[in-house]
């Protein structure tokens, strides 16, 4: 199953990521061979076969509802040189 | 052309825990920007989500007063997309195997019931808050935006109702009947202002039966709000309808002050949310006895007490309405009917003035500064007759300002009702003596005479006479 | 003497008896450092000064016959995937280059309670993709017994460190392979616990389900000491096992005899090169000669092992790396933005390199609707046959084993044009992280100069097992080979 040009632009945009058009190509190249390679699988019958989401046999692992000292406020904004009184400043959204 | 509006609910409630959903961090409300962070909460590289066991409980007991089943296994999924309020660029919330599903509550409108079912339940986190920067601080044409996340990773439980409600009134009755079960069940601040209790509506018109497109509602911040934008869009769909329109499944967000709905025009990338499993955290089996336990710890919900006052006490079903809205005024509302004097009666004093000077001084009921105890003074002092109806309001408001007991406050300013038959003849007198012309109009029928002249009587006895008393004497006086 | 190919619990010893300064061993390791470093890269940022003041403070302490901790001035290399408080941490990405972590991953936590010293941040692939480290944004670490060959990754730095003798040991990380492999191709022991052992709160996260944290070092005894101080419950991971971690050092009795054994058909015929398949074998036979009944098994679910990973990990991944947008941290692109949609898509254009992008749009591709059951939820049943395979093994066999790599260390540029060329690379780890269970790489031999790994599974949480076993190989190989570096 090909990865077209059109995929690539699609699934780009969900993931947030800017690419140039020789980007573009060589994605929907490399997609489509790792997928055609992958595709072994769909071939594979796992009627009544479970997915494992999680390799562990644990469950309810939770904590007690005490607060904890947070961060002060150098440690948060001090890998943001954008941040402004403590607040992280981001271009406009709309 | 029969049409029928059929809307849908979807709420959000933030839990009162102390700690948010999945890191130590306090979710106190406000403070400065990001004082309630940490690498956790702020989706630091390599941290981690624990969850928080109280945010669990307190969903499950919502979910159980809602008459819901507890999923015996449930996960966290990741909903992924990307904003600048979510430190993660993924929600932890729930999906396709939530906390509970399959509930139902009862509201009543008018003198109809309906029953509102309950798809499910679930939980997930919050997310921070931005604050635009512009000429209008709202996000349309701001310049920038600010990203606090002290709101980021606070408990949120989810409500999701069938569309089973059928007008914008049912959706306000619903809100305000789930609000009050929050509260009764102490698990949110829900308040719709600060943002603690969100509800997002879906709103369509059928036709003959035939579903129409629905369309979502956004940005409802009260239960008016809610009322006033389901109202409009309601209109606005029967009305397009009606023309031979087409109804647009879109996304419109309400706008308070133009009083209209307006369709979203956002850039955000096409909603596929790409949900799987969540891998840092692992599933969720609550223990049956647990679950056991908080059914038989639920407390009454406020229907059943609605019912059970109106049934125990005789109380007008208006007046258990409001009673029961809110826990603590109903409790209110018992404690002093244990003072023995007629519910009734207290139920009406409570309901009107008490609640009308609480919220004039922004007191909750609490904080209220009569006791139960006090009110049932009050109470007893006008049904023996020392004080008239007038003359109580007037007790009460000084009771409430001063916190002194309505007797000692009757007592201390000898406020007693004069029943003394020869006082009042003789006050009667004077008042006729003192103004012939309204006494000559009452004597030739004049009823709005009596009125004036009652004023006069009440004026020389600093509102203590006796009214029927006096009444009676002056109707008699000028027969 | 020169300390700096010694193993870490005899430098411990050493240290503990006087014969040597905590300060000494710094110097003798900051000296190979400094005279290897500009051929081999090991490390993105090197902690000197950092290292010298905690040495300082240890010399006290030990004078005073204070307890500074099992391992007390034994310095270590640390993976740079790991967060460490207060000092650059950048996953070899210029999306991290010059972060500075506000706290340390537990397992950094663990060895510095231990008293280890950190000797810098080693290099490897950019966030911990890739099989050659040739992925890094700060260049590639080169092989310490061929510079014109790779180390493996994507620990690479952490494993050219312990071979080169830049470091008695190191802290690695293992989603597909990536401590296995680099061990192999660096002639050294990385072990991949079991999932859930060790904590993983501070690892940066490329695929959670699969992501461990583990120790590579020059003996299997070393690794043994390393992985006692790191593993254990950590309350701020809620994937961390509960159990009780037993005395890794005490199981390494040496006795294997009547252990059953099962060498992986899956593993040791097609696509592994036949040098590395000759000495493999004869490990299978010094196995034997030791007293452990080797016989052949065959796991055929283990055929897609490789296409269910390339599934499930870019999947997760994309997900664990939608974080990095420059909002709160990290780079974020320089010019003037229209609006935060372009901000997004050119930070992370130009802050991710080629590889992560192309994990990053697979999994991205593999979740979005209308694939999602097709691709995810059809690899994560894979993911289910796989550990099927290995339940049914472990009732006729104590470990399994296999080569590690299919082959031993490849030229740097001879696998970057063709990224499925590189994935192959992993066939023989990969269905390891898939089920959770542990396995260890340890060298069996070189062939051409270069070393060839010995790969050794157990069920979950037999670490003890698996230790002793590769322990008594290990001394019957008797791989005393240094790099000609």
């Amino acid at each position: 199953m090909a990865v077209t040009i059109e995929d690539v632009e699609h699934v780009a945009k969900l993931a947030r990521l800017a690419l140039a058009p020789e980007e573009k190509q060589t994605l929907s190249r490399q997609l489509s061979d790792v997928l055609e390679h992958a595709r072994v699988i769909s071939a594979v019958d796992t009627t009544g076969v479970p997915p494992t989401s999680h390799a562990l046999p644990l469950v309810n692992v939770l904590r007690d509802d005490v607060v904890r000292p947070s961060l002060d406020r150098d440690d948060v904004t001090g890998n943001a040189e954008w941040a402004e009184n403590g607040a992280f400043k981001v271009p406009r959204i709309i | 052309m029969e049409y029928e509006t059929v809307i849908g609910l979807e709420i959000h409630a933030e839990l009162a825990t102390m700690s948010k959903m999945f890191c130590g961090c306090s979710t106190d409300f406000g403070g400065e920007p990001n004082s309630r962070t940490c690498p956790v909460c702020l989706g630091h590289p390599g941290s981690l989500p624990v969850a928080n066991a109280k945010a669990i409980a307190d969903s499950i007991l919502l979910a159980l007063a809602l008459d819901c089943d507890i999923t015996p296994r449930s996960i966290f999924h990741r909903k992924n997309y990307f904003y600048p309020d979510m430190p993660k660029n993924f929600q932890i919330s729930q999906y396709d195997v939530p906390l509970s599903s399959g509930g139902q509550i009862v509201i009543d409108v008018g003198d109809r019931t309906r029953t509102v079912r309950i798809t499910r339940v679930h939980l997930e986190e919050d997310t921070g808050k931005s604050i635009h920067v512009g000429e209008s601080g709202r996000i349309h044409g701001a310049e920038h935006s600010l990203e606090d996340f002290n709101r980021a990773g606070i408990p949120l439980v989810e409500v999701v109702t069938e569309p089973d409600l059928r007008s914008p009134e049912e959706a306000r009755v619903f809100m305000q009947l789930l609000r009050s079960t929050l509260e009764y069940l102490e698990i949110s601040d829900c308040k719709m202002e600060e943002g603690s209790l969100r509800c997002d509506a879906n709103i369509s018109i059928s036709a003959d039966g035939v579903l129409g497109t629905k369309v979502e509602i956004k940005n409802m911040n009260s239960f008016r709000a809610l009322f006033r934008a389901l109202t409009y869009e309601e209109e606005r769909q029967r009305f397009l309808l009606r023309d031979g329109g087409t109804v647009i499944q879109e996304t419109r967000h309400w706008d308070e002050g133009a009083g209209k709905t307006h369709p979203l025009r956002t850039k955000e990338e096409a909603f596929d949310y790409r949900y799987f499993p969540e891998p840092d955290l692992v599933p969720l089996e609550p223990d049956p006895r647990f679950v056991a336990e908080l059914k038989s710890g639920l407390p009454e919900l406020p229907r059943a007490r609605m019912m059970r006052l109106v049934e125990q006490y005789g109380l007008p079903e208006d007046i258990s309405v409001m009673l029961t809205g809110e826990k603590a005024l109903a409790d209110y509302f018992e404690r002093a009917v244990e003072t023995g004097q007629d519910p009734v009666e207290l139920a009406k004093w409570i309901a009107g003035d008490l609640v009308a000077m609480l919220k004039e001084s922004v007191v909750p009921i609490r904080h209220c500064p009569l006791e139960p105890r006090g009110l049932g003074e009050l109470v007893a002092l006008v049904a023996q007759n020392i004080i008239s109806g007038k003359m109580a309001k007037d007790v009460l408001r000084e009771a409430y300002e001063t916190g002194k007991g309505p007797k000692e406050i009757v007592d201390s300013k000898g406020l007693a009702q004069i029943d003394d038959a020869g006082r009042i003849e003789s006050v009667v007198a004077e008042v006729i003596a003192e103004n012939p012309e309204a006494a000559e109009d009452l004597r030739n029928g004049k009823e709005q005479a009596l009125k004036f002249l009652m004023g006069q009587v009440m004026k020389k006895t600093r509102g203590q006479a006796n009214p029927e008393m006096a009444s009676e004497m002056m109707k008699k006086s000028l027969r | 003497m020169s300390i700096i190919f010694a193993d870490a619990l005899t430098i411990s010893d050493m240290i503990k008896a006087r014969k040597i300064s905590v300060r000494e061993v710094l110097e003798e390791f900051f000296g190979r450092i400094d005279e290897v470093e500009p051929r081999v890269h090991a490390y993105i940022n090197l902690s000197r000064e950092e290292a010298y003041l905690a040495v300082e403070g240890l010399e006290d302490e030990l004078l005073r016959g204070a307890d500074a901790g099992p391992y007390a001035g034994v310095p270590i290399a640390v993976k740079d995937v790991l967060s460490t408080r207060g000092f650059p941490t950048t996953c070899g990405s210029r999306m991290l280059e010059g972060f500075v972590p506000v706290y340390d991953a537990t397992a950094v936590e663990r060895i510095k309670a231990a008293g280890t010293i950190m000797l810098g941040k080693a290099n490897m692939d950019e966030f911990a993709m890739g099989s050659s480290t040739e992925n890094s944004y700060f260049g590639p670490t080169r092989n310490p017994w061929d510079l014109e060959r790779v180390p493996g990754g994507s620990s690479g730095g952490s494993a050219a460190a312990v071979a080169a003798g830049e470091a008695p040991w190191a802290l690695g990380s293992d989603t597909g392979g990536s401590i296995r492999q680099p061990a192999a191709l660096c002639g050294i022991v990385g072990l991949k616990p079991t999932y859930g052992l060790v904590s993983r709160y501070g690892l940066v996260a490329f695929a959670s389900s699969l992501d461990q944290v583990g120790p590579m070092a020059r003996t299997v005894r070393d690794c043994a000491g390393l992985l006692g101080v790191i593993a254990g419950h950590d309350p701020n991971d809620s994937t961390s096992i509960s159990a009780e971690v037993p005395d890794y050092l005490e199981g390494l009795t040496g006795e294997v005899k009547g252990l059953r054994a099962g060498v992986v058909k899956e593993l040791s015929s097609e696509g592994i090169d036949a040098d590395v398949l000759s000495l493999f074998k004869a490990g299978v036979d010094k196995l034997s000669d030791m007293g452990i009944e080797c016989e052949e098994v065959s796991l055929p679910s283990f055929s897609y092992g490789l296409s269910a990973y390339y599934l499930i990990a870019p999947a997760e991944a994309s997900s664990n790396l939608a974080r990095f947008d420059g909002v709160r941290y990290g780079y974020r692109s320089p010019e003037e933005h229209e609006d935060i949609w372009e901000m997004y898509d050119r930070t992370r254009a130009a802050g991710f390199g080629q590889e992560v992008k192309r994990r990053i749009m697979l999994g991205t591709y593999a979740l979005s609707a209308g694939y999602y059951d097709e691709y995810y939820a059809q690899a994560q049943k894979i993911r289910t046959l796989i550990v099927r395979d290995y339940g049914r093994a472990w009732q006729n066999f104590d470990v399994l084993v296999s080569p590690t790599s299919p082959s031993t260390a490849f030229k740097l540029g001879e696998k970057t044009s063709d990224p499925l060329t590189m994935y192959l690379s992993d066939i023989c780890t990969i269905p390891v992280n898939l089920a959770g269970i542990p396995a260890i790489s340890l060298p069996c031999g070189l062939s051409d100069g270069l070393p060839v790994g010995f790969q050794v599974m157990a069920p979950p949480l037999e670490e003890s097992k698996l230790l002793n076993v590769a322990y008594a190989l290990e001394r019957e190989v008797g791989f005393e080979a240094l790099p000609p570096i």
